[in-house]
């Protein structure tokens, strides 16, 4: 089958590889219809994040049809022939944290788990094609892929709805869902969020959908800001102020935003002189993190406030106000999501009409585009904000 | 420490003082005294910008190689480990008191069978494929609460083993608690043994309970050994080389395990 596999740094390539088996009782085989390259895939597209292994098959945003399923889950559960999404996260549905609906922190789904505890102290659920510290399961970008677990994660799709419409319950549209519950929002309340990617998209409509009564847009990416506008928000383009901290002040009375955003994560970009640091120290690969994002949230929230972290982060980062976070009293929230919470509740919001997530696409390629895909997206050429990629369509012919 | 085991350990039995010992503190010592001075070596060494000096460094470097694998065999292994596992204290002492599901979750062991109440035939696997075989006997057991069983004189391979189930704190799921020595013999085959349980076995241990909580809780343990991938560069072939994917149950015993488990 063909997959998208990480040959190294800025260097993916679609190879021909075997088709994944049946490893588990509870594991299930999809064929593949849609599938997407995420912002967080550029981080390992950039080379950001560690225990990669060449040959690796990535992508966690994907789709299809069930095929196969494993001995150890019942036909009521899953059966071959349904039509499912599949979250980015791997849950066994057991534990002490799946039990509590901390999907993400799953204790018994990352093969690996030993290495994601010399990193973080605790190891998160595995994840499709994401290195090796994180399971290093196959991911999906591909035509066919094992999904792990599948009593519990895959969602099943009514008819009646395109692929386009329910892909991005694999990841963005819940990840951008679960930022704005972890903005504690109020109604009324005035949010700020850095980054207008996908993730970012969705989280200014999931903001407006809780109640926020302001929510105010940050990037510098003229097409991403205009969507942003679109999805309800007002926008600051970044290089067209000084400082955006104060600005954020003068916009609400010098109180500050009522929670901060961080739909970034560690490839943050800027014009102040630690992010120079930073870059510089990322590229040595001295550090793993350019908090530069980070920093002006913290220092921008309004005492008393909340901080939502979705951007994803790796490593070690420096120069973080925790002098800021602690004298105003900030509460913190992030992780990775836990999709089971979100999966179904947002697929009725979207059966309901209240959201159209297809709005977000800016490219379909059929798969043998990918690799091509990655650098549009990374440099954002093209205009493009979201790539959907189809792995049966023949690269030859659609291009 | 010590009174941190104490409470840990609600059987004073299983106390790892009243196991057989890990290394005594001058063991210690004799260990730490030429690797402190191979390592100087290599340091005082390297300032030196010439032949000679590179030479002597290198010498240093191995000296200090061969001390920290160990010259000869350290005479015994000690390992201890703990995990809560989201179950009942029961279901978890039934799960390890059939010694044969062991192999399921303890990576080096093969098999397992059990020839009576109390006594069993172990087959570990060491390097190179090459098996140690010994006999068990159970020492001593209270029911849903632990476990101590030994190796046999006349073994292979001297070991002791316990292993304690307790309800957690707030009645959240169980701690399991074992604790492993080994007194691996002279000559090869104990040479053989301290490289299959490597350098750190409490590492062993550790991730030997982490599979059996995954066992008991997911009912199976994760995995991606047999997963596709593109061409592997030779860098990451000769890693999986040195650390190659270790056995899993096979799909097989993993299934049943899961059936017993529905209809318990």
């Amino acid at each position: 089958m063909k997959a998208i596999c990480w040959m190294g740094v800025e260097k993916m390539k679609v190879e021909d590889v075997p088709e994944p088996r049946i490893l588990n009782p509870r594991d299930a085989i999809i064929r593949i219809t849609s599938t997407c390259i995420c912002g967080s895939d550029l981080h390992l597209y950039d080379g950001y994040i560690p225990t990669m292994e060449q040959g690796d098959i990535l992508g966690h945003e994907f789709m299809g049809e069930v095929v196969e399923v494993g001995p150890g889950i019942s036909r009521e559960k899953l059966k071959a022939g349904d039509r499912v999404v599949i979250p980015f996260t791997i849950a066994c549905g057991h534990c002490f944290f799946c039990e509590q609906q901390l999907w993400s922190c799953c204790d018994n789904t990352n093969p690996n788990a030993w290495i994601a505890e010399n990193f973080f102290g605790y190891s998160p659920s595995g994840l499709f094609g994401y290195s090796h510290m994180t399971g290093g399961y196959a991911g999906g970008q591909a035509q066919y892929a094992r999904v792990p677990c599948a009593d519990i994660g895959p969602l099943k799709i009514p008819e009646g709805l395109t692929d386009e419409q329910v892909v991005f319950l694999s990841d963005i549209f819940p990840t951008g869902y679960m930022a704005a519950e972890n903005c504690n929002i109020r109604p009324g309340d005035t949010i700020a969020i850095w980054g207008c990617g996908p993730v970012g998209q969705f989280a200014i409509r999931s903001a407006i959908m809780l109640g926020a009564g302001r929510v105010i847009a940050i990037d510098n990416v003229p097409e991403r800001l205009r969507m942003a506008e679109q999805g309800g928000a007002e926008t600051i383009n970044y290089d067209e102020v000084d400082n955006v901290v104060q600005l954020l002040k003068d916009l609400t009375g010098n109180r500050g935003p009522d929670s901060c955003m961080d739909a970034v994560g560690l490839e943050a970009s800027g014009h102040t002189l630690p992010f120079i640091v930073d870059r510089v120290k990322q590229g040595m690969r001295l550090s793993t993190e350019r908090p530069n994002v980070l920093r002006q949230a913290i220092l921008a929230c309004r005492k008393g406030g909340t901080l939502s972290i979705p951007g994803v982060y790796g490593g070690f980062a420096d120069k973080i106000p925790l002098g800021s976070l602690m004298n105003k009293g900030l509460t913190v929230k992030t992780g990775q999501t836990h999709m089971m919470r979100y999966m179904k509740p947002l697929l009725e919001r979207i059966q309901r009409g209240e959201i159209d997530p297809t709005f977000v696409i800016s490219h379909r390629l059929p798969i043998d585009q990918g690799p091509e895909a990655y650098k549009i997206f990374r440099d954002k050429q093209d205009h493009c904000t979201k790539v959907v990629l189809k792995p049966w369509e023949d690269g030859a012919r659609a291009a | 420490m010590d009174q941190i085991r104490e409470k840990h350990f609600s059987n004073p039995r299983l106390h790892p003082s009243n196991l057989s010992q890990s290394q005594s503190q001058s063991n210690q010592w004799q260990r730490w005294a030429p690797l402190a001075g191979a390592g100087a070596l290599a340091v005082l060494a390297a300032t030196r910008k010439s032949k000679t000096g590179v030479a002597l460094a290198l010498t240093g470097g191995l000296l200090a190689h061969y001390f920290t694998n160990g010259a000869g065999t350290p005479a015994k292994f000690h390992a201890q480990a703990s995990f809560a596992l989201n179950t009942t204290p029961d279901k978890a002492y039934r799960m390890w008191r059939n010694f044969e599901n062991l192999p399921l979750f303890m990576r080096h062991l093969e098999s397992v069978t059990v020839k009576g109440d109390r006594r069993s035939q172990w087959t570990a696997i060491g390097p190179l494929g090459r098996q140690v075989t010994w006999e068990a006997e159970i020492v001593d057991e209270k029911n849903d609460e632990w476990i101590i069983w030994r190796s046999l004189p006349g073994s292979d391979l001297s070991n002791t083993g316990s292993v304690e189930f307790h309800t957690a704190p707030g009645g959240r799921g169980t701690i399991v608690t074992a604790v492993m020595d080994y007194e691996p013999p002279a000559g090869a085959i104990g040479r053989a043994f301290a490289t299959m349980l490597g350098k750190n076995p409490q590492f062993a241990l550790r991730e030997d309970l982490r599979r059996f909580k995954a066992l008991l809780e997911a009912g199976e343990i994760p995995t991606i050994e047999g997963q596709p991938h593109g061409p592997r560069s030779t860098l990451v072939k000769a890693i999986h080389a040195v650390y190659p994917e270790k056995r899993k149950p096979t799909e097989s015993t993993a299934r049943e395990f899961v059936a017993a488990e529905r209809r318990a």
